[in-house]
């Protein structure tokens, strides 16, 4: 059962997530910031993640890259606040250049070292939503994705007959 | 579908044994008893995981003289390769791992395996907090 809760309204270019952890928000504040945690944990898992650029303060610009084998993904922008109860960033995946999305992230404490984070983009279009996720997505996604990827393969003659 | 039927879809489809019965399904609608023939595990464990398939709209029973037949429901199948979908697994793997991290600093919250340069950092942070209290 996921964990992540994300909404993204028909006819607005907007996808909202919220999520909690088990953590203070000064922590998961620090995971945000502190670029020897951000390496471990903002990669999908089957790629390499290159944090070419992380200057986490109002200005400062960041570029990070996931590559293996059969190729690579960068995405960059630029953090306009990094206030715990504010974080803004401008996100750009690069194979898509010109098509940029501004982020907005507030982290919540919610007591007993539990904390909550809710997420808001705006995306240029609603077009744009949809085909930049779905490209800035490629093979990074998990491992229960591709097992379902296989299963719709392997299912795929046979319920297109049936239907 | 809504990211609540998603995940309910993904829940049902992580698990090795069901996704196996929704293969068989796709060849043609089959009995409780024919569904477990091939796994090592009985009757009613194989129909709590139809019970499970069932609640996520991925299959329909029916009744045919006294079998109860399974059928393989493709929709939500097909509704789960959306961007959203994508998107979802994207962001779950990535927040797992923050939940990993996370819980892996308040193990230990002055990591002894830190890199030489987030030493050298905290050694330059502690020698300004220094600088400070001493002005």
């Amino acid at each position: 059962m996921s964990k992540t809760t994300i909404t993204a309204p028909a006819g607005v270019p907007f996808v909202d997530m919220e999520r909690e952890f088990v953590a203070p928000a000064a922590l998961v504040h620090r995971a945000y910031l502190e670029p020897e945690l951000v390496t471990q944990w903002l990669g999908p898992r089957k790629y390499e993640m290159v944090l070419d650029k992380w200057d986490a303060r109002a200005g400062g610009q960041y570029r990070y890259v996931h590559r293996n084998a059969d190729g690579e993904f960068a995405f960059h922008g630029v953090f306009h606040s990094m206030d715990m109860d504010n974080m803004v960033q401008t996100f750009e995946f690069e194979g898509v250049p010109g098509h940029v999305s501004l982020d907005q992230l507030v982290i919540e404490d919610l007591g007993g070292g539990r904390s909550r984070i809710r997420s808001h983009s705006v995306f240029q279009s609603v077009a744009d939503r949809d085909a930049m996720v779905e490209a800035g997505m490629g093979d990074g996604v998990e491992d229960g994705y591709n097992r379902l990827d296989e299963l719709l393969e392997k299912l795929g003659a046979p319920v297109g007959a049936s239907r | 579908m809504s990211v609540d039927q998603l995940s309910t879809v993904f829940g049902a489809l992580a698990d090795p044994t069901r996704r196996a019965i929704l293969a068989r399904l796709a060849e043609g609608d089959l009995a409780v008893r024919d569904l477990a023939a091939p796994f090592p595990m009985s009757q009613p464990a194989i129909s709590r995981h139809l019970k499970v398939l069932e609640g996520a709209g991925l299959i329909s029973r029916s009744r045919r003289a006294t079998a109860r037949l399974s059928h393989l429901e493709a929709e939500p199948l097909r509704e789960a390769t959306t961007w959203l979908a994508r998107y979802q697994a994207y962001w779950d793997e990535r927040f797992d791992q923050l939940d990993e991290l996370l819980a892996q600093l308040q193990r230990r919250p002055q990591p002894g395996a830190a890199s030489t340069r987030t030493k050298a950092k905290k050694a330059k942070k502690a020698r300004k907090k220094e600088g400070r209290t001493q002005r």
